[in-house]
C-alpha cells in the first residue's frame, strides 16, 4: 500500500481486494441442519394436524360416504346437516336437543365462576403481597399446597358439604367448586405479579392517602390488566373443559357442554353417527380454541408465569 | 414549625434489631442529609419518620406533634422515592392530583396547586404524558412534583438521584437545594453518595450499623470526622490511613519515621507506644518539605493517575497506602522518594482498636 492510496479511500473501497473482505450485511446460508429443523417442524405440524383435518372431513360428509371407509378423501357431497344435528338435534338419552342446552349451561357456569374466581383472587394477591398480616405466609403456603391436592380426593367432602348447605346440584354449587378450585394458582399468579411491582408504588399511595381499597382499585388494579388477561384465559379454558366437576356438582339440569357431548357421542342407542359426534366435539371445543387463537401470546406469557393448569 | 424529631426510636425486622434507642432531631427548615453504606439503616430512619414501617420502640415527633400512632398521609410529609414511584397508568398530572383526589380537596384548588408546583419544577409541558414516556430525569421531577403539591413542611428524600446518570444527577442536586432554598422547608434526604451529602445538606447524620457516628456540619464532618468510619467515609479520593505508634506529641510509623504533631489538638493526650493511626486527605499534603509548624514525611511514590483538573500520586510509607493531590502538571516517577508535609491541625488521629478520634 503506497500512501496514495491512504490519502484516497474512494479508491480503496473500488479495489478487487477489498471488494473480497467482509462488510455489509453477511450473506445467508442455508444448512443442512436448518433444513433438517425445519422437516421436522413440518413433520409435526402435520401430525398434530392430521386428526383435525379428518375431523372437520368427516364432520361434512353424509353417513352414506362415511360408510365406504375413505377416511381422508374430501367430502364427495359437502353438507353442513350434522353440524345442526349437533347443535339442536342430536339426542342424549331421551332428550333430543343437541348441545345447545350444554353450551348455555357452560356459558352460565363459566362467566361467574371466571369472575368471581378472579376477583377473589387479586385481592388474595394483592393483600398478601402489601398488607402482610400474622399468618399471612402460612395461609399462602396452605394455598400454594392447595395446588397440588388431586381433586379427587376432595369431592367426596366437597359434594357432602354442598349438599349440607343445599348447594349440591346447583348451578351456586358448581360456580363455588370451580372459584374455590381456580384459587390456589391463581392467587399464586396475582401474588407474583404484585410481588414484582416495586413496594415503593404502595408506598407512595399510603403517603398520598390512600387505603386498602383504594390503593387496590386506584393504583393496582390499572396495572393489573396483562396478569388478569392470563388468569381470564387460564380460567375460561380450565372451566371450559372441565368435565369431572360438571358431571359430580352440576346436576342434570346444569350438565356443561362437556358432559352433554360425552352423552351424545356415547349414546348407545340407534346408529353412530360419527358425522354429528365430530362436529359435535369440533363445537365443544371450539371456545378454548379461540381463546388460544386470540390471546396466544398472553397464553405464552401465562405458562411461562408459572400457571399451567391441567 | 416544622421539626423532625426521633426520640428513643427502635426499629426490628424479626429478631434482628436494626434501630437501637435512635434520637436525632432536623429542625424547622433544616436540610438533614442521612449518610452511610447500605443496609446501615438509613433508610429504614426514613420509612419509620414516613410511618410507613412499624417501629418497636420510641416516639417520631413532626411539626411539635406526636405522629407516631399516625397514618403516613396525616404526618404532614411528602416523599421522593429512589425508582420514582410514579402510577404507570397516570398521566403526570394523574400524578401530582392523586393525593390531593384522595384528600378531597376542590377541583380548581387542585389545578392551582398542580400548576404551580409544575412551575416551580418546569414540568408543565409534560403533565399530559405518562411516566413511562418521560425520562429517568423528568419522572424524578414529577415525583418531587406530586411530593410538592401537598403544600406540607417535610419532605423526604429516600435516594432520589441515585437512578440517575452521573450528568442529571448533578443537575437536579442543584435544582433540589434551589427547591429548599424558595420553599425553607424541612428536608430529611437519605443517600449513600457522600459528593451529594456534602454539597446539599446543613448537617450531616453519618450512619453505620444502625447507630449515628456523626451528626454535624458538611465542613466539620470533613474537617474533624470522630472515627476512623466517619473518615473513611466522606471525601474521595478518601483519606489516607498510616499507622504506627505513639510516640510524645507525634507518631512512629511502621517504616521508623518519626511524624511529629505538635499544633494537633488531642482530644485527650493518648499514652505512650498506643497503636494509633494517622488519617490525612489527600490534598492535604503538600510536595514541600517541612518547615516550621508542617510536619514532615518522607513517601515513595508507586503510581500516578492524571485526572484532569489534578493528578493523584499514589505513595508508600511503609506497608500503607498514601495518596497525595497534586496540580495537573506535576510529573513523578515511580520509585522517586518525596520530601511532603502537612498541617498537623487539619489531620485525623485515630486510635488502631477502637477508631475513634484521639
Amino acid at each position: 500500500m503506497s500512501a496514495a492510496d491512504v490519502a484516497a479511500p474512494g479508491a480503496t473501497a473500488a479495489g478487487p481486494d477489498v471488494l473480497a473482505e467482509p462488510r455489509g450485511p453477511k450473506p445467508r446460508r442455508i444448512s443442512v441442519g436448518r433444513i433438517g429443523l425445519y422437516a421436522f417442524l413440518v413433520m409435526s405440524a402435520i401430525f398434530f394436524l392430521v386428526p383435525l383435518y379428518i375431523m372437520i372431513v368427516t364432520s361434512l360428509k353424509g353417513m352414506p360416504e362415511i360408510r365406504l371407509g375413505h377416511l381422508f378423501n374430501l367430502p364427495a357431497e359437502p353438507t353442513l346437516q350434522p353440524w345442526v344435528d349437533a347443535a339442536f338435534r342430536a339426542c342424549t338419552g331421551r332428550d333430543c336437543f343437541g348441545l345447545s342446552p350444554g353450551f348455555i349451561n357452560s356459558v352460565k357456569i363459566t362467566v361467574p365462576s371466571v369472575i368471581i374466581s378472579i376477583v377473589c383472587a387479586s385481592l388474595n394477591g394483592y393483600a398478601l403481597t402489601f398488607w402482610p398480616y400474622k399468618g399471612a405466609s402460612f395461609l399462602f403456603g396452605v394455598l400454594v399446597f392447595g395446588a397440588f391436592v388431586p381433586y379427587q380426593v376432595v369431592i367426596y367432602p366437597l359434594i357432602i358439604g354442598l349438599s349440607t348447605v343445599g348447594l349440591f346440584a346447583t348451578l351456586p354449587g358448581i360456580i363455588i367448586v370451580h372459584t374455590i378450585f381456580g384459587m390456589p394458582i391463581l392467587t399464586l399468579l396475582f401474588r407474583n405479579f404484585y410481588a414484582s411491582l416495586p413496594v415503593e408504588l404502595f408506598k407512595a399511595g399510603r403517603i398520598d392517602g390512600a387505603g386498602f381499597w383504594r390503593i387496590f382499585f386506584h393504583i393496582m388494579l390499572p396495572m393489573s390488566v396483562p396478569i388478569t388477561v392470563v388468569a381470564v384465559i387460564l380460567q375460561v379454558t380450565g372451566i371450559w373443559n372441565d368435565f369431572l366437576f360438571g358431571i359430580v356438582f352440576a346436576g342434570r339440569n346444569n350438565w356443561p357442554m362437556t358432559v352433554q357431548l360425552n352423552n351424545i357421542v356415547n349414546t348407545t342407542t340407534g346408529v353412530r353417527e360419527y358425522n354429528v359426534n365430530m362436529a359435535a366435539t369440533i363445537l365443544t371445543a371450539a371456545v378454548p380454541l379461540i381463546v388460544y387463537f386470540v390471546s396466544g401470546r398472553w397464553f405464552v406469557r401465562g405458562i411461562a408465569a408459572g400457571a399451567v393448569k391441567g | 414549625m416544622a421539626e423532625v424529631s426521633v426520640r428513643d426510636l427502635e426499629v426490628s425486622f424479626g429478631h434482628l434489631k436494626v434501630l437501637k434507642s435512635l434520637n436525632v432531631t432536623a429542625n424547622d427548615g433544616e436540610f438533614l442529609v442521612l449518610l452511610g453504606p447500605s443496609g446501615c439503616g438509613k433508610s429504614t430512619l426514613l420509612n419509620a419518620i414516613a410511618g410507613l414501617l412499624d417501629i418497636s420502640g420510641g416516639q417520631v415527633w413532626i411539626g411539635g406533634r406526636n405522629v407516631t400512632w399516625e397514618e403516613p398521609k396525616d404526618r404532614g410529609i411528602g416523599m421522593v422515592f429512589q425508582s420514582y414511584a410514579l402510577y404507570p397508568r397516570m398521566t403526570a398530572e394523574g400524578n401530582l392530583a392523586f393525593g390531593l383526589r384522595m384528600a378531597g380537596v376542590a377541583r380548581d384548588e387542585i389545578a392551582r396547586r398542580v400548576a404551580k408546583a409544575a412551575a416551580l419544577l418546569q414540568i408543565e409541558p409534560l403533565l399530559k404524558r405518562r411516566p413511562a414516556e418521560l425520562s429517568g430525569g423528568q419522572r424524578q421531577r414529577v415525583a418531587i412534583g406530586r411530593a410538592l403539591v401537598r403544600d406540607v413542611g417535610v419532605f423526604l428524600f429516600d435516594e432520589p438521584l441515585s437512578n440517575l446518570d452521573a450528568k442529571l444527577r448533578g443537575e437536579l442536586r442543584v435544582e433540589i437545594k434551589k427547591l429548599h432554598t424558595e420553599l425553607g422547608s424541612t428536608m430529611v434526604y437519605v443517600t449513600h453518595d457522600q459528593i451529594e451529602a456534602l454539597t446539599l445538606a446543613d448537617r450531616i447524620a453519618v450512619m453505620n450499623g444502625g447507630v449515628i457516628q456523626q451528626l454535624a456540619t458538611p465542613k466539620e464532618i470533613y474537617r474533624r470526622p470522630v472515627n476512623r468510619f466517619v473518615a473513611g467515609f466522606v471525601g474521595s479520593p478518601s483519606m489516607n490511613f498510616v499507622s504506627g505508634t505513639v510516640s510524645g506529641d507525634g507518631i512512629v510509623l511502621a517504616d521508623g519515621q518519626r511524624v511529629g504533631l505538635a499544633g494537633y489538638e488531642f482530644a485527650a493526650l493518648p499514652g505512650e507506644g498506643r497503636r494509633a493511626v494517622l488519617g490525612i486527605r489527600p490534598e492535604q499534603i503538600d510536595i514541600r518539605p517541612a518547615a516550621d509548624g508542617t510536619a514532615g514525611m518522607k513517601l515513595a511514590v508507586s503510581v500516578v493517575e492524571p485526572m484532569g483538573a489534578d493528578t493523584l500520586v499514589w505513595t508508600n510509607a511503609g506497608s500503607d497506602a498514601v495518596s497525595v493531590r497534586v496540580g495537573p502538571d506535576a510529573s513523578f516517577a515511580p520509585g522517586q522518594v518525596l520530601d511532603v508535609s502537612f498541617q498537623p491541625a487539619v489531620a485525623s488521629l485515630f486510635d488502631a482498636e477502637s477508631g475513634a478520634r484521639l
